[in-house]
């Protein structure tokens, strides 16, 4: 997040960035930074799932494999999603 | 004419605003990345064309299981505190 850093330090007072751009800037940043997050997460589970004996290339069979478990992360992912978003409400239904 | 040095940030309240939301997406984020990654070792074997029901109902339960451990060692520890005087002393006791 170095850019975060740099967009903050517009030099001496009267700053040309208003919040409003700040806060897209942010919100930006912060969807980049989650879709790695998931790239990084999702390659390691389809590499252990997919790929045995690393050969010299990947195969049909591995690329197929991959594809699939691509999806099926993604599968995975939302129902987290959106099993965690309602025991939240939940929670806050019982507050 | 707020200035953005660290105090006229914090001093802005749109901006006070927008950080606490955007932290709490944040941690909401990355509680369903972690779950994700732990309910998958459990609940996944071998990926086919489609999530099926019963692969489905075991991400359900991994992610309310999953709260329900962390509540409950919260909880413990609370009681462990309150009734051995201290956290470490309670392991070390265990």
């Amino acid at each position: 997040m170095d850019s975060f850093g740099s967009d903050f330090s517009s030099g001496g007072s009267g700053a040309k960035m208003d919040t409003g751009t700040i806060m897209e800037q942010v919100k930006v940043q912060i969807a980049v930074a989650n879709a790695q997050e998931l790239l990084q997460r999702m390659t390691d589970k389809c590499f252990k799932k997919c790929i045995g004996k690393p050969g010299s290339t990947l195969d049909n069979s591995e690329q197929k494999c991959i594809a699939m478990c691509m999806d099926r992360y993604m599968d995975a992912w939302n129902t987290v999603s959106r099993t965690y978003n309602s025991r939240l409400q939940r929670e806050r239904a019982r507050l | 004419m707020q200035t953005m040095d660290g105090q006229g940030a914090t001093a802005d309240p749109q901006l006070q605003h927008f950080i606490e939301i955007e932290s709490q997406k944040q941690r909401f984020q990355q509680l369903v990345h972690q779950m994700t990654e732990v309910c998958w070792e459990k609940c996944m074997d071998k990926p086919g064309p489609k999530l099926d029901s019963r692969t489905e109902s075991c991400f359900v339960n991994c992610v309310e299981r999953f709260i329900d451990t962390s509540q409950f060692i919260l909880n413990r520890l609370e009681q462990t505190q309150r009734s051995k005087g201290g956290f470490s002393e309670s392991i070390l006791s265990e």
